[in-house]
């Protein structure tokens, strides 16, 4: 457990935090490599059986990253998808997954260092949750 | 099976320095569907682009991915490259491995170098499920509405019909020219508003491009960017504009007297008027509400002296319609509504009066000739209150934001009133003084110094009448003292709010607004005069409050995006957008009812979801809220997801 290296899948709206991760590059920001991104249009179009998709697959964790609240690139998909994640959460309990192990947060293009931080945190976070059950009871 | 290219990037050592490209490109040369992978040093620069578009060429691939920096790079560069030699440019993909690999896991090479190779996986994986799309090239009717008569619709109208295009635009009032025309005089160069406005308004009215329709307002608009149907109520005027030629004898017979609105309820105006003697168009309307013949069924002496038989009590609302390619709203503003206000006895105290209501009071062709009188006895004011931020910067009790003019137009008031009345004393209450813009500071030294304004930092605490005195208590914050002032007349600068109606106006053109109604723009740096529906544009005081040259400037911006909409015979627009699957959907509706742009509606023969291109900004909100999968985002489709989280959880 101690060498464990949590799986993180990462949904990056294009225009904030796509642009906030990229901006943690130019500015050398250095983090943990467990997060792997995936450019969406928008947080709001991560539809919930991405999550559950990654979750099944093995992922330790789903992170979606989001304009802050009103700066959505398209008026309110950042709210939408905040229901639907809280929605999907109320599910992930049932099925004996922490609902730690989904992260939404609101990251703008200017937050290069919000970004890190916060994959820094989430990884941190997820090395102490341990790995995604499920991936054991799938393989089973 | 996919005959795909990887193009491993160095990027110098930008990428090279911190994953074995190498290594990378090798494993890539393997992955099932890829057919070419080799590294290069600057895949960005001419060689490098020659080499792809080689091997594109030699290879016959039919879809490339370029691992290198952010796609908000170069991904139009080698979308560009490979469209240059008959590859769809839909069918590149950019792996970002330099800003979310190389640079952020500088320390662990073997890491990245494996994070590296994951990302390219998972875009050539995006690839496969690419479609070769189009943009779609939308047609455009070369003709634009401007609602909103005020300076900033003038602009725009002229600005646009001057170029060539025709213009119609639309005017709530029976005359052109806004808030600007009641004003005294304008800052910071004290040009009187009648003489610089005045030839702009008679340019549009007499404008072959322009067809101006004051007194009307849009009903209902439908279409999208390039194609609006725009339905216009021309309200009932009673007065056939054709046959009137304005000679003003119906006014002048008019025994009617009622408050007059463009005078701030401070001076009386006929119940068939027009706004103000330099009209444009110079025609009066009736007021139904206080004509005798309307409200009592006599008098009809405007009818018996108007020599043309313009008179028509009989008249109606009529409408008519327009195809227009773009819309231009400069509904302006309205200062908050004194029922609002509970404090400093405005709307309790007659000499208590808010800002426009001073701009009439000081203006040369106002109710006295720019004579400052106070409403309440007619007497000229000797000792005058200014209080500042009243509704504005108070979040506790009205408005948060800073209404933007007051600073300045109460240096103004306070100047003229002192040019008026040398004797006479101007104390303005203050929170601070911004005099943001072009040779604003000045201006301020100059009533501070050479008119004697006399600033006092501080709110004001308690306004009451004590005989014909308004009595003013405050605090003077810089030296802690409290202020009593017994003052003849007190002038608010109130807050500006959004011009009532723009709401619903806002709802008839799927505009955004915020949470106070002003227009929101597409983005608040680099969109500010486009609105988020595609063909709508901003300008005035309707998007957020505004001073003239600001107003004006902003209308110019609006003109020129809609110039350069109809710069195009078509107009085109990206094709990531949502399409549906008519065997699939089920017309539940969802993606009708999540989309942010109106851009889904349920077909009414087939009851399936039908996507409107030109309105689709791509979001992709649609395909997450579908059950059945039957709307997806053009190559951001769900299989092509699933495929991407797939490759990156394997193993």
């Amino acid at each position: 457990m101690a060498n464990f290296e949590p799986k993180i899948v990462g949904f990056l709206c294009n225009w904030c935090t796509y642009a906030g991760a990229d901006l943690a590059g130019t500015s050398r920001m250095q983090y943990p490599p467990n997060i792997r991104p995936i450019r969406v249009m928008c947080s709001g179009s991560v539809d919930s059986a991405y999550v559950l998709r990654a979750l099944l697959e093995g992922a330790d964790g789903v992170f979606i990253g989001g304009c802050h609240p009103g700066d959505c690139h398209y008026v309110s998909g950042n709210y939408k998808e905040r229901r639907r994640i809280t929605v999907l959460k109320s599910i992930l309990k049932t099925l004996g997954l922490d609902d730690n192990r989904v992260w939404i947060r609101w990251v703008s293009a200017s937050e290069g260092k919000r970004y890190a931080d916060t994959i820094s945190e989430m990884t941190s976070h997820l090395k102490k949750l341990g790995p995604n059950p499920i991936s054991k009871y799938w393989s089973l | 099976m996919s005959r795909i290219g990887v193009f491993v990037c160095h990027c110098g050592l930008n990428i090279a320095g911190t994953v074995d490209v190498e290594k990378a490109a090798r494993l890539m040369s393997n992955y099932p569907g890829v057919i070419y992978a080799s590294d290069y040093v600057y895949m960005c620069s001419d060689p490098g682009q020659d080499m792809i578009k080689e091997v594109v060429k030699e290879k016959k691939l039919d879809g490339i991915v370029v691992a290198a920096c952010s796609p908000t790079m170069h991904e139009i560069t080698f979308r560009n490259t490979v469209a240059s030699i008959g590859l769809n440019p839909y069918r590149c993909e950019i792996a970002n491995i330099r800003e979310q690999c190389s640079w952020v896991h500088q320390d662990n090479k073997e890491i990245a170098t494996e994070k590296a190779v994951q990302i390219i996986e998972a875009t050539v994986e995006k690839l496969k499920l690419d479609k070769s799309l189009v943009p779609l090239s939308i047609p455009i009717t070369k003709k634009a509405l401007v609602i909103g008569g005020g300076i900033a619709g003038i602009q725009a109208s002229l600005d646009i019909a001057d170029s060539g295009y025709e213009v119609v635009l639309v005017e709530k009032n029976q005359s052109i020219g806004g808030h600007m025309l009641q004003l005294s005089e304008t800052f910071p160069t004290l040009d009187c508003p009648q003489c610089i406005a005045t030839p702009r308004m008679v340019q549009v009215g007499q404008h072959p491009k322009i067809k101006l329709l004051a007194y009307s307002e849009v009903e209902e608009v439908s279409g999208y960017v390039g194609n609006f149907k725009v339905k216009i109520r021309r309200k009932v005027s009673f007065v056939d504009w054709d046959k009137c030629t304005g000679c003003g004898l119906c006014i002048e017979k008019c025994p009617v007297k009622v408050l007059s609105e463009f005078d701030e309820f401070l001076a009386k105006r006929k119940a068939i008027y027009t706004l103000f003697p330099q009209a444009v168009p110079n025609k009066p309307v009736i007021d139904s509400n206080n004509c005798l013949y309307f409200t009592k069924g006599k008098c009809r002496a405007c009818e018996k002296n108007c020599s043309v038989k313009a008179i028509n009590f009989e008249q109606k609302d009529s409408f008519i319609e327009e195809d227009v390619g773009a819309i231009i709203v400069a509904t302006g503003y309205d200062l908050m509504d004194k029922a609002e206000i509970g404090e400093y006895g405005y709307g309790k105290y007659e000499d208590v009066i808010d800002g426009l209501q001073a701009e009439r009071v000081l203006a040369p062709a106002g109710p006295t000739n720019g004579i400052p009188y106070r409403p309440s006895d007619g007497k000229i004011p000797k000792e005058v209150v200014f209080i500042q931020c009243v509704g504005s910067r108070d979040p506790e009790h009205y408005y948060p934001y800073c209404s933007k003019v007051c600073c300045m137009y109460t240096i103004k008031q306070a100047m003229l009133y002192k040019h008026a009345v040398p004797d006479g004393q101007a104390y303005v209450f203050y929170m601070d003084i911004r005099c943001n813009g072009k040779g604003y500071e000045e201006f301020l030294q100059r009533g501070i110094e050479e008119d004697r304004i006399l600033y006092i930092r501080g709110r004001v605490s308690k306004v009451f009448k004590d005989g014909d005195k308004i009595e003013v208590w405050g605090a003077d914050t810089l030296t802690g003292r409290k202020i009593e002032i017994s003052a003849d007349m007190v002038v608010l600068a109130m807050a500006m709010v959004p011009s009532q109606g723009v709401k619903k106006l806002a709802e008839k053109l799927r505009l955004a607004t915020d949470e106070y109604g002003f227009l929101t723009e597409a983005h608040p740096k680099l969109r500010p005069v486009e609105s988020l529906t595609a063909g709508c544009f901003l300008a005035g005081a309707a998007q957020a409050p505004k001073d003239i040259p600001e107003a004006v400037a902003q209308a110019s911006g609006a003109a020129s995006k809609v110039l350069s909409l109809f710069s195009q015979d078509v107009f085109y627009h990206e094709p990531i957008i949502g399409s549906v699957d008519e065997e699939v959907c089920v017309g539940c509706g969802n993606c009708v009812n999540i989309c942010a742009y109106d851009a889904v509606e349920l077909d009414l023969v087939t009851k399936v979801a039908k996507v409107n291109p030109a309105l689709c900004e791509g979001c992709g909100a649609c395909s997450a809220a579908c059950p059945s999968g039957a709307m997806q985002q053009n190559n951001f489709g769900k299989r092509q997801i699933f495929e991407m989280v797939d490759a990156f959880t394997k193993g």
